[in-house]
């Protein structure tokens, strides 16, 4: 039987222990003497965040199909676990072979979201592993990270040995064959590091080099050896349908955020709103082949025993076959009590008719995401839904018998007036005047719609990260016009509003534009106790601030700051495919207030058939 | 038709609360395709439960639960498919359907074997058995137990109907199920306070050995393993 790296004594004395214990249905056990790779795949936050990403079940599939590799799981200890391991100096352990993580060959960390970081540092300083790439020795597995946050790696350079900038099906098995006989000639650590960084889409900071000119701006960025290349390319799957996917993903005890089977039914997003990054990063838009669906649905369902399946993409609703697939899941699931779930659709008569068959009315809520509230603001971040849409798809749902709406909006986006803000109440006002329209005897008692506004932080690789950002007093402003009109309102009562908070977006803004001066103030971060930064009750917005003071770190320079058009980015030296110039014009057109049509409509010339596939190559024989 | 799972629990397995055992089982039944039958309504679920929640961790040799099937295959082969699916720690022993209009399994509990064993280097002091055999000689065992009604006093010696002494901890048979219900650790804490010996829950390693029916009458207990009311399918 499998040996715990804990006692029972310490698991039964913190919460949840079948967070610590691994052994879960589908996860993969070999024999460590039989491989030549071992792969410790991280995401830094809780369990039951980190297992229901599906991107590590992707690579930890794809890892474990190779014999000489073992690819084993760690998540981020929670607070109650952090204390007992820092207390009695027990390494932090993988959750399968329950052995320390500093063994291993490989730490690999997914980077999803910015407030994770000191997250990062906590899984390094737990797994005995120096915190500064620098200080690794060959004692000392190498750290890479991937995942969105990794298209802009800098403030984390410090941290990591190398980056993954794409998707893992690609070039992972290349770097791993290039690890495999670096191991086996014996040569020094920085050997391997020069050898990675000649691997498409693989970055290593400690290759470059950053000069800066008097106001703190980039003056240049680069490579300190031939090795390494100016210009980093991202990778991606051009063939989804004929690749890795897991038919058997590893299915938690406890229940994990994602409780589901999920399908990924394409990757990218055909739309180009101005400030998703996602839309940008994952361009071109691929979709994968209806049977492949319909084949991994049915396994993975029977794989796992999970009574629930959902569909994931940026934009269900553009996936060209989504009807088919829909009947099909609505047959193979319906007999056998398993339901679907359908995110991220857009609300029209096709997905109110789907939603009706595979959901009860009664209990569930429609989701609409104008992100803006008039159309002038609309048009700015270049979100094609128009009022006329969203009152049209409300008025059918709540005559097909529903009454709740939610809302979701941006605070601070560029160009927004007062006008702006308070359309988020008036637009919220005529979908309730739109419900009490709906005869008495049709309609269920009183509607409630609920507006959920965040702030809006600009992202790199998007045509708003030229954008200034707000300041924390300007935010709070924001939402009060819109608390306060929305009080105005005839329907108020029907109407609740929830606001983000504010400190918490001021800190990821300077993460997400950050560059490499600002990895010490994260380290210092961590080191006054900040951890858990995306859980509101661990958040520690004072320490942050004092961490910034000490390191001499301008927070206004990474967030409110003008950007000059010509200004070099820290992230410039990657290439996602998309071009600046594109950026450029797609941020000049936001403030023409132009809509750029979406990829099926027309091609705008991104720069993303550079792929050569997907939605760019799409009815071209 | 009425069937009765009867499965073990051990290792790490130990550390899964009997919630997420609940959740396990009903993925468990959708990989080995068992043919479940669902409660009507809107939102279906699994005909199924349990006869007594285990604590996190102990260990036991025999947990049940009874689910109800449209059809079944045999039990040699339900036990296979089940078993194929299942995660270290936890294997169903076997599938036995149940006669028509049985009750369920948490309604008939009425008392478990148990084995009480001490955690390395955390063994009570020498000559304990000598103690506990004065402990259960006492016509009345009196302790405070938290109930529905708040903190009563009650007398528990009634409730242990069968106990041995063993080389390395002890047996106990004791009530069990929603008329009396006495958990091992408590009478453990009682005896280690009666006979002042530091006896903390987090020492003791505590196996089920086994839950009973009581088929008795008038007043004549006549105790049944679970597992024995029913028949193994051909």
């Amino acid at each position: 039987m499998r040996k715990l790296a804990l006692s029972d004594e310490i698991l039964m004395s913190v919460e949840k222990p079948a967070r610590y214990i691994g052994g879960e249905v589908n996860a993969v056990m070999k024999e460590k003497e039989g491989v030549d790779i071992r792969f410790a795949m991280c995401f830094p936050d809780v369990y039951e965040i980190g297992m229901s990403h599906l991107g590590i079940q992707i690579l930890y599939d794809m890892f474990n199909q190779r014999e000489d590799i073992w690819c084993e799981r760690v998540y981020s200890p929670w607070t109650d676990m952090d204390r007992v391991l820092r207390e009695q100096k027990i390494p932090l352990f993988a959750l399968e072979s329950q052995d320390p993580v500093k063994d291993f060959d490989f730490l690999g960390i997914t980077i999803q979201y910015e407030m994770c970081y000191t997250n990062i540092l906590q899984v390094l300083d737990l797994a005995q592993i120096p915190l500064k790439a620098g200080e690794r020795t060959k004692e000392h597995p190498f750290v890479i990270g991937g995942g969105p946050c990794a298209y802009n790696p800098e403030p984390l350079a410090d941290f990591f040995d190398l980056f993954y900038i794409g998707e893992g099906e690609t070039q992972y098995f290349h770097l791993m064959d290039v690890y495999k006989e670096w191991k086996k000639s014996g040569a020094p650590r920085e050997a391997f590091l020069k050898q990675a960084a000649q691997v498409p889409g693989i970055y290593v900071p400690s290759l470059y080099d950053v000069e800066y000119h008097e106001d703190g701006t980039i003056r240049s960025m680069h490579p300190n050896c031939p090795e390494a290349p100016a210009q980093v390319k991202k990778q991606i799957v051009m063939d989804v349908t004929d690749t890795f996917y897991p038919k058997k993903p590893v299915v938690p005890y406890i229940k994990a955020t994602q409780d589901r089977v999920v399908l990924e039914i394409q990757r990218g997003c055909i739309r180009g709103c101005r400030f998703c990054q996602a839309g940008m990063l994952y361009r071109p838009t691929r979709e994968r082949d209806l049977s492949m669906l319909k084949e991994y649905a049915k396994e993975m369902l029977k794989n796992t025993g999970y009574e629930e399946i959902s569909l994931s993409s940026l934009s269900s609703s553009d996936y060209s076959k989504l009807g088919e697939l829909v009947e099909f899941l609505i047959g193979e699931c319906g007999a056998k009590g398993v339901n679907i779930s359908l995110p991220s659709l857009r609300i029209d008569a096709f997905s109110l008719d789907v939603m009706g068959k595979v959901q009860d009315v009664k209990k569930s809520s429609l989701t609409f995401a104008p992100e803006a509230g008039s159309q002038r603001l609309r048009n700015v971040i270049n979100k094609g839904l128009t009022e006329e849409v969203i009152l049209e798809g409300a008025g059918q749902a709540f005559e097909g018998g529903w009454n709740r709406v939610k809302l979701y909006f941006m605070l601070g986006l560029p160009t927004e007036n007062e006008e702006d803000m308070k359309g988020i109440a008036w637009l919220a006002e005529k979908i309730a005047e739109r419900y009490y329209d709906v005869p008495k005897e049709q309609r269920n008692k009183k509607c409630q719609i609920v507006v959920s506004t965040s702030f809006f932080v600009p992202k790199p690789f998007t045509p708003f990260q030229w954008a200034q950002m707000c300041t924390k007093e300007e935010f709070l402003h924001r939402a009060y016009v819109v608390n306060h009109e929305i009080k105005e309102q005839k329907n108020k009562k029907s109407i609740k509003y929830n606001w983000h908070e504010a400190d918490v977006t001021v800190l990821e803004g300077i993460l997400a534009r950050g560059d490499r001066r600002i990895g010490p103030a994260i380290q210092r971060a961590y080191e006054k106790g900040c951890l858990f930064d995306s859980w509101s009750e661990w958040f520690q917005n004072e320490r942050w601030l004092e961490a910034f003071a000490e390191c001499g770190t301008d927070m206004d320079f990474y967030t409110t700051r003008e950007r000059a058009l010509d200004e070099i980015f820290p992230w410039d030296f990657i290439d996602i495919g998309v071009s600046r110039r594109f950026l450029e014009k797609e941020w000049k057109r936001a403030h023409e207030e132009t809509v750029t049509p979406n990829c099926r409509q027309n091609c705008s010339g991104c720069g993303a058939a550079s792929f050569g596939g997907g939605v760019c190559y799409e009815h071209q024989d | 038709m009425n069937i009765r799972i009867k499965f073990r629990k051990y290792g790490p397995m130990k550390f899964i609360s009997h919630l997420d055992v609940m959740r396990y089982f009903q993925k468990v039944i959708r990989r080995a395709e068992i043919d479940i039958c669902f409660s009507e309504g809107f939102s279906p679920h699994m005909i199924m439960s349990f006869a007594s929640p285990l604590g996190v961790g102990l260990t036991s040799d025999a947990e049940y639960v009874d689910i109800r099937v449209n059809t079944a295959p045999s039990s040699a082969e339900a036990v296979r498919r089940m078993n194929e699916t299942m995660a270290e720690g936890m294997d169903v022993v076997s599938f036995r359907l149940l006669p028509e209009n049985s009750k369920n399994a948490m309604s008939i509990v009425a008392a478990a074997d148990y084995e009480v064993r001490f955690r390395e280097g955390q063994e009570p002091e020498n000559g304990w058995q000598e103690k506990w055999r004065e402990f259960l000689s006492r016509p009345e065992i009196c302790m405070l137990k938290e109930t529905k009604k708040g903190r009563q006093e009650v007398d528990i010696r009634p409730w242990i109907c069968d106990w041995l002494v063993m080389e390395d901890g002890l047996f106990l048979q004791v009530s069990a199920g929603s008329v009396h219900n006495l958990k091992p650790e408590l009478l453990m804490q009682a005896f280690g306070t009666w006979a002042g010996m530091e006896l903390p829950a987090s020492s003791l390693l505590i196996h089920r050995k086994e839950i009973y029916a009581d088929q008795g009458t008038e007043g004549k207990q006549k105790l049944i393993s679970l597992e024995g009311l029913g028949v193994n399918l051909g």
